[in-house]
């Protein structure tokens, strides 16, 4: 089944790469240094860099997923958006401003202010590079599995070259545009997604009189009492709501500690747009979220759940089909091509970051010690753009069809165990040291990974991604509510028993900098 | 920034950073600063928690229905966006009334010493 006319999408959707791709390549031209290439010279404005960010987080599994979820499973697809929402607030009261303070690219930057560099810088890159992976893979199978019904392309063939295309723009965004150049991507995608939801949240209200309860009356009559109470999906058993509890804790743990939403923090020129762009994104995507909830109910009525899980794209496919049930082809052609757009864009950003990380933390720092040739380091990066690009091509072809939700929900919850404990002890705790970073992101990370493998997302039930195997004995699917506590407790512990403790001038400048924006680098003049 | 054998890095500037942290003002602004984050941080994530073990264990409770087909669960998840948007409006204006003005004062002094 395919709904819409396939070459309109496709249109729709080649108008906006041939768009971004002018803006891009006009962004471009004063790339030069790895402040260009990096932090886009630290030029951009709060305003602009919080749209950046809200398209950089407002993913496929925002628009599509929630919608789908709360179409379906009413009330507790809900849970996600203010999971999603609230955890802004750890960014913006402890992190947004001390971070853009102390350090200059990347989330190693902060924790080698005062740790020893070398050990440090690569564990964090270890667990950037582990988060940026997973996020990436969620993306690029979200979007073989999103053209199946837009673009009518069914076979696993053609998603397989939708996927590598999708790849192929991406790694040409971020190589001719760098950090500029992805921030108007974003930039434009934000503005496109929450307009084109923003057009039919009013009109989905607008067929019940602007009133919120007569649109919940038409979901119930359709889908039955249900979808408005919480319980349909997590409310099973007791272990389903303890996993629900453990989603919790990820989502609201997660969005500080994922890198890039952290590197966006240093494409601003003080901490004061850093806090700026936190409060522009909370507003973008908070209002965002605000239309799922119309969105999700409008399609549960207008569209219908047996229709929705009966389409090629499954539960991701109540957004596109509401549009269609809307405004016909049109409208679906315009939202589809603000899907791929999404996808787009989010995967640039994460691939930029794993490329910092790597080129700046792994090759620059560790490797060779700093001593790196002038432009050495974007070299390097642009290498690591197509390597990340092709891997994420192949990666994405490999988990096509895969249940994609457990890898976003899985990239939280290793940002929350591996990056947050860290990020948290070195910005508030003078005593922390290098071993209780290295234990708290390595512990953290290992334990989330470990817990994944070993739970009913990969083995031991139907929706599994082995159904055939059982060797899973973690009941839960979000490792969350172990891994979490377990990094901030071995940060704690790896600190107490640490004999060497650091310089305590250097955790003096930190302090006093981080609170005070001295020395903090500056926006490049050009 | 010069480093040591591990890569630590080794303080460069003559400004006595440890003798900056330990004066009044400093600590002053330092409490200013944590005195408003850290209650704000447990206070909405406490809300935030009660509400999702609320959703997630009373049920018939979050259904009640308050007006129309409105019911208190939907009223607590919006009530968590109002929230969310009045922290954000909150600690923004605290923040350029109170933590600013300290800051900038400080980096001034900073330069300064930094130039002498």
């Amino acid at each position: 089944m395919t709904v819409g006319d396939p070459i309109l999408n496709i249109s729709i959707f080649a108008a906006f790469v041939v768009v971004t791709l002018v803006i891009v390549i006009r962004a471009s031209r004063t790339n030069k240094t790895a402040n260009d290439f990096y932090a886009a010279g630290r030029s951009f404005s709060g305003g602009q860099n919080g749209t950046a960010i809200a398209g950089d987080y407002l993913s496929a599994a925002s628009f599509l997923g929630i919608c789908g979820a709360i179409a379906v499973n009413g009330y507790d697809g809900f849970l996600y958006s203010i999971g999603f929402l609230v955890a802004w607030l750890v960014a913006l009261l402890l992190v947004a401003e001390l971070l853009r303070n102390t350090g200059k690219f990347t989330m190693a930057d902060v924790l080698s202010f005062r740790l020893k560099e070398r050990p440090v810088r690569l564990a964090a890159a270890t667990a950037t590079l582990a988060v940026c992976f997973f996020y990436l893979l969620a993306q690029m199978a979200g979007a073989g599995g999103l053209v199946s019904l837009l673009l009518g392309v069914n076979d696993r063939v053609g998603q397989s070259v939708v996927i590598a295309v999708v790849g192929v723009i991406m790694i040409a965004y971020v190589l001719i545009g760098g950090m500029k150049g992805t921030t108007w991507v974003q930039i434009i995608k934000a503005v496109l997604l929450i307009a084109g939801a923003g057009v039919m949240t009013i009109w989905v209200l607008a067929l019940n009189g602007f009133n919120l309860s007569a649109l919940l009356g038409e979901a119930v009559a359709v889908a039955g009492e249900d979808i408005l109470n919480p319980g349909a999906q997590y409310g099973a058993t007791g272990t389903s709501r303890l996993d629900f509890v453990s989603l919790a804790l990820a989502l609201v743990l997660g969005t500080a500690g994922l890198p890039h939403v952290l590197m966006r923090f240093y494409t601003v020129p003080t901490a004061k747009e850093a806090r700026r762009s936190v409060v522009w994104a909370i507003w973008l995507i908070g209002l965002f979220y605000l239309f799922t909830l119309v969105l999700g109910y409008g399609a549960a009525y207008l569209v219908g759940k047996d229709t929705i899980l009966a389409a090629p794209g499954g539960v991701n496919s109540a957004a596109p089909l509401l549009a269609f049930e809307l405004g016909g082809s049109i409208l679906l052609g315009i939202i589809s091509a603000v899907a791929f757009a999404t996808i787009l864009a989010v995967v640039a950003g994460l691939t930029i970051t794993a490329a910092t990380s790597f080129a700046h933390d792994v090759y620059a720092n560790v490797i060779k010690k700093g001593a790196v040739p002038p432009n050495g380091e974007v070299k390097v990066a642009r290498i690591t753009v197509v390597v990340i690009g092709l891997l994420a091509i192949v990666g994405g072809i490999g988990v096509q069809g895969q249940n994609i939700a457990f890898l976003v929900a899985l990239a939280f919850a290793i940002a929350a165990s591996a990056n947050l404990p860290t990020i948290l002890y070195s910005l508030f705790w003078r005593k922390f040291t290098t071993r209780g970073a290295l234990w708290s992101m390595y512990g953290g990370l290992a334990s989330a990974l470990i817990l994944i493998i070993f739970s009913p997302v990969i083995s031991g039930a139907e929706t599994s991604m082995f159904p055939t195997a059982d060797f899973a004995w973690f009941p839960l699917n979000n490792p969350g509510i172990v891994s979490i506590p377990l990094g901030f407790l071995l940060g704690w512990l790896g600190t107490v028993t640490s004999s060497v403790k650091e310089d305590p001038r250097i955790a003096a400048e930190m302090e006093v900098r981080s609170l005070t924006g001295h020395g903090a680098e500056k926006a490049s003049s050009h | 920034m010069p480093h040591d054998d591990m890569g630590t890095h080794i303080p460069t500037t003559a400004i006595d950073y440890i003798a900056i942290e330990e004066s009044p003002d400093f600590i002053a602004h330092k409490r200013r600063h944590r005195s408003f984050v850290f209650p704000l941080a447990v206070a909405f994530l406490l809300w935030y928690f009660a509400y999702v073990l609320l959703a997630d264990y009373a049920h018939e409770f979050m259904s009640t229905k308050v007006i129309g087909n409105i019911n208190i669960g939907l009223i607590l998840g919006l009530s968590q966006f109002v929230t969310t948007f009045a922290i954000t409006t909150w600690y923004v204006s605290f923040a350029n009334r109170k933590l600013d003005p300290a800051a900038e004062k400080f980096r001034a002094q900073l330069e300064e010493a930094e130039r002498a």
